[in-house]
């Protein structure tokens, strides 16, 4: 089973605040890997180390077993690493085609393209009712403005956009938070298609029921470190919550509650 | 003692001695509707060269536009404070500014207005003003007496509505024209069936030439134009010239600006009435420093005189060349 | 809703501008000449140009209060320019589009590096370019300008019809605006920025290059409008520009482009600018006071404000 992205000893400090303190991490291909955690456990810190948001004090990052340094998010993107944040990140009054494509547009062939820098906007189109039919999205055209769509629907095409450029790794932050139980679902079934075309995924939730429908393993952030990786066919929802709080030590996990 | 320290004491000693001097400079306001109409720029120039002549001291302020009352109710309050005993006025609005006049003039103050007046006009001590309806008179005789026996098709490029020295311009032009015309005193735009279009300019160049436009094309035959004043003038021409239409059209104005006069010259303005906005600041500071010597003050209406220049004369209306008219013209020579 | 038929604030302004057509044409047979109505495109050339600077900056939630002010100084530095050192005529024109970039390019910087409010920012610049203006000129109108300055301001006619090059060049530069801002990335990068700022820094879409863009491309518009008003008038005028400041918002207000960024259609700014034009045009002609022009055009600014927040509204 391959490692797809690694991160050993991350440390990050805040002024007198320590985030990350010798956290670890470690994707495997082709799993959807949840990463819980109380606030203030480093969860987000090291969503946005291994992110490019943040440059982590020490520590190392690795992608398909080579160390990688990103100074920004568009250095992560550039290195296949997709994001879909909790604010979704999408113009609201622009179509879902163009949001697809923000910042990564098509250029018509040619004279139209390389000197007018004409958009290839039937290209862009067609290619975006591929996609979301690849993940068979329902929703009907890719012209109507986002702000249209539903929350759910809006967050599809947030993970759409992800999974159709990311080459290694989509991350999602809390994607279903603030949806309802059908929309919410959705989602999920999208979450695992992703996964299912090849690409690892890596999702932050406080929704335990969420984590432990879609989440192959487990990760537990505690105090800045990881305190355990877990298996979410045989540990408890409340003894995950415990770990996560504390009030299980690692040490006193079950050997097969563990993740291999 | 220290050396410092005497410079000190002696300088703390001589100081009131210092101001005794200055307080010998007496201290004329000048307060004008805006800071950048040439014609203010002059009067501000007319009345610091006069003020430097005779030894007085000139503080200057002024709206930020046309109509902004507050700021001169404001710059005349900071000018008073400061130790001006005269104030020179062109009141932006003429009702508005009253009370504030009224509350100097109990303080002691002598207020003169310059161009236009206070409404009521004696609530300033005195007025030295172009005759605005004489103005307006002298260009209509003229316009009249040039058009001879063709017929009178009028347009009037006015100021905006409801501006005295604008309404009184407009009277004065259509009485001099031998049309009915309310009096000097109305603010109202009299109307008369020789008049095809009335139309606002403000005053400025390109908000005259659209106005002109406009008119011309709702009636295309037009044989004399009034203007507010030159730059509207200059804007109606332009007018005119597009649509084919600039020769044989008397247009006529009021200021006496040198670029207006120079208009006159080049045969785009017929005639115009020359004000004096140089004499009105001058005899405005002749009058501070006088009530600050004698304590006397000025009153009533003083006509600081208009003229009309005119390239080509007419019989029966008296006017002076474009020479003199430059000779006296005010702006950039 | 699908959004197929286009919303009532882009549809709107046009709406608008053919029942005052329609009014007008009924009030006058003058109104609907082909002389009349080439005449009023004219008369909103200079606050048509303008607008469209302000069109790009609207559409990024900002706003560019300076807008007329610069026009002003433009004017009067080409015109000095030519006049008083007798530079060659399109020489001096490119001096006066350049300082009027210049300010675009102070505002742009002042609102992305410094990162003050668009509106304070510009306020300030308003003031000082005025002030410059004022005193380079010493509050004198400029003039004795070379031919080839005013040629814009010349007509050729079409099948009886004279039109100027300054209409001419108007509508070519709607033209190109529309293309860009419809068709290539940096012009939907611009709508995105003001859509969602974040969300296109996000993306990896350079934000502060966008908007420092948005602030020169107004102000090089800015200098091109200083340009046409000197042809149309002849004469350079320090006090040029006070009222477009406001008549440009008003025309990318009316034309149904959002103070909140990220919608509107630019030559929805041309339509507002013509129906403040023809709303004067055809009150002059009915021999109407011009106060009730002032008082119309008002009246259209909340209507057209109320109009796009009820569409938005309307969708989720």
């Amino acid at each position: 089973m391959t490692i797809v992205m690694q991160a050993k000893g991350l440390v990050k400090r805040y002024g007198q605040v320590v985030a990350l303190d010798g956290s670890d991490f470690e994707l495997r291909a082709g799993e959807i890997l949840a990463v819980i955690g109380d606030n203030g456990a480093g969860k987000s810190s090291l969503i946005k180390a291994l992110s490019g948001a943040t440059i982590p004090d020490e520590g190392e990052v690795l992608l398909d077993g080579q160390r990688v340094q990103f100074k920004s998010p568009i250095d992560a993107r550039r290195a296949g690493i997709e994001t879909v944040y909790q604010d979704l990140a999408v113009a609201a009054a622009m179509t879902i085609a163009e949001n697809l494509f923000l910042g990564r547009e098509l250029r018509r062939e040619g004279f139209l393209g390389r000197w007018l820098r004409m958009l290839d906007k039937k290209k862009m189109l067609a290619e975006s009712v591929a996609r979301m039919q690849d993940l068979k999205v329902g929703i009907r055209s890719m012209t109507q403005a986002v702000e249209t769509l539903s929350g759910g629907q809006r967050q599809c095409v947030a993970v759409a956009r992800a999974a159709a450029f990311a080459r290694h790794v989509v991350i999602m932050d809390e994607p279903t938070a603030a949806l309802g139980v059908k929309e919410g679902n959705m989602v999920l079934e999208l979450i695992r298609r992703v996964r299912d075309k090849g690409l690892p995924v890596v999702l932050i939730s406080h929704n335990m029921p969420h984590v432990f429908e879609v989440a192959d393993r487990i990760h537990v952030a505690r105090l800045g470190k990881r305190a355990a990786v877990l298996n979410p066919k045989k540990i408890s929802m409340s003894d995950t919550v415990a770990v996560m709080t504390g009030a299980m030590r690692p040490e006193d996990i079950p050997a097969e509650c563990l993740a291999h | 003692m220290r050396q410092p320290t005497r410079i000190a004491l002696a300088t703390l000693l001589l100081a009131p001695a210092g101001f005794a001097f200055a307080a010998d400079a007496p201290a004329i306001g000048l307060i004008t509707k805006t800071e950048t109409n040439p014609f203010f720029v002059k009067m501000k120039e007319g009345a610091s060269e006069a003020a430097k002549a005779k030894g007085a001291k000139l503080l200057s302020g002024a709206g930020k536009a046309d109509g902004d009352n507050a700021g001169q109710v404001t710059a005349m309050e900071n000018m008073i404070a400061a130790g001006a005993k005269t104030i020179l006025i062109t009141p932006s609005d003429s009702k508005a500014i009253v009370p504030a006049i009224k509350k100097a003039r109990d303080k002691g103050v002598l207020i003169i207005a310059l161009d236009s007046p206070a409404d009521p006009a004696d609530a300033t001590d005195a007025l030295f003003a172009t005759d605005n309806y004489k103005a307006g008179v002298l260009i209509g005789q003229y316009a009249k007496a040039a058009l001879g026996s063709t017929p009178a098709k009028i347009i009037t490029l006015d100021l905006f509505p409801g501006h005295p020295v604008g309404a009184q311009r407009h009277n004065g032009f259509l009485k001099g024209f031998g049309l009915a015309a309310p009096d000097a005193k109305s603010n109202e735009l009299g109307k008369a069936a020789e008049v095809v279009c009335m139309a606002d300019s403000f005053g400025d160049q390109a908000k005259g030439q659209t106005a002109m436009e406009n008119c011309l094309q709702k009636s295309p035959d037009v044989t004399v134009v009034y203007t507010i004043n030159e730059p509207a003038a200059a804007g109606a021409y332009n007018a005119l010239k597009k649509a084919g239409k600039e020769k044989g059209v008397i247009i006529v104005s009021v200021d006496g600006g040198c670029q207006g006069i120079k208009d006159v010259g080049a045969g785009r303005i017929a005639a115009t009435s020359q004000q004096y906005p140089l004499k009105m600041a001058a005899m405005g500071v002749d009058a501070g420093i006088e009530y600050a010597k004698s304590g006397k003050k000025p009153s009533g209406y003083t006509d600081t005189g208009v003229t009309l220049i005119a390239a080509k004369p007419v019989a029966g209306v008296d006017s002076k060349d474009v020479k003199t008219g430059t000779e006296l013209c005010w702006g950039k020579k | 809703m699908t959004g197929k038929l286009p919303p009532l604030a882009t549809l709107g302004p046009f709406i608008a501008l053919l029942a005052a057509c329609t009014f007008f044409a009924s009030q006058s047979d003058r109104f609907l000449t082909g002389g009349n109505l080439s005449l009023v495109l004219q008369q909103v050339a200079v606050v048509g140009v303008i607008a469209i600077g302000q069109t790009l900056v609207i559409l990024t939630a900002g706003i560019d209060l300076s807008c007329g002010m610069v026009m002003a100084l433009g004017g009067i530095v080409m015109t000095k320019f030519a006049a008083d050192y007798g530079l060659p005529a399109p020489l001096a024109v490119l001096c006066g589009v350049g300082v009027t970039t210049l300010f675009g390019l102070v505002n742009g910087l002042l609102v992305t590096k410094v990162k003050l409010p668009p509106f304070i920012v510009t306020l300030g610049t308003l003031n000082i370019a005025f002030a410059i203006t004022q005193l380079y000129s010493n509050s004198q109108t400029v003039t004795d300008l070379p031919p080839s300055m005013t040629a814009l301001g010349n007509t050729f006619g079409i099948g009886g019809t004279e039109v100027s090059w300054g209409t001419v060049l108007m509508l070519g530069l709607y033209g190109l605006a529309w293309f860009v801002l419809r068709e290539t990335a940096s012009g939907r990068h611009v709508y995105a920025v003001g859509n969602n700022a974040e969300a296109t820094r996000l993306v990896g879409i350079p934000t502060q290059r966008v908007l420092l863009g948005v602030y020169v491309m107004a102000g090089l518009f800015y200098g091109i409008a200083s340009l046409l008003s000197v042809a149309r008038t002849g004469v350079g005028d320090p006090n040029a520009g006070q009222t477009e400041n406001l008549d440009a918002i008003t025309a990318v207000v009316l034309g149904g482009t959002s103070l909140f960024g990220g919608r509107g259609i630019v030559l929805g700014s041309l339509v507002g600018a013509l129906i403040v034009g023809i709303f004067r045009n055809g009150l002059t002609l009915m021999g109407v006071s011009s106060i009730y022009q002032v008082l119309v055009t008002g009246i259209l600014v909340i209507l057209a404000v109320a109009a796009d927040q009820m569409s938005r509204r309307g969708t989720r």
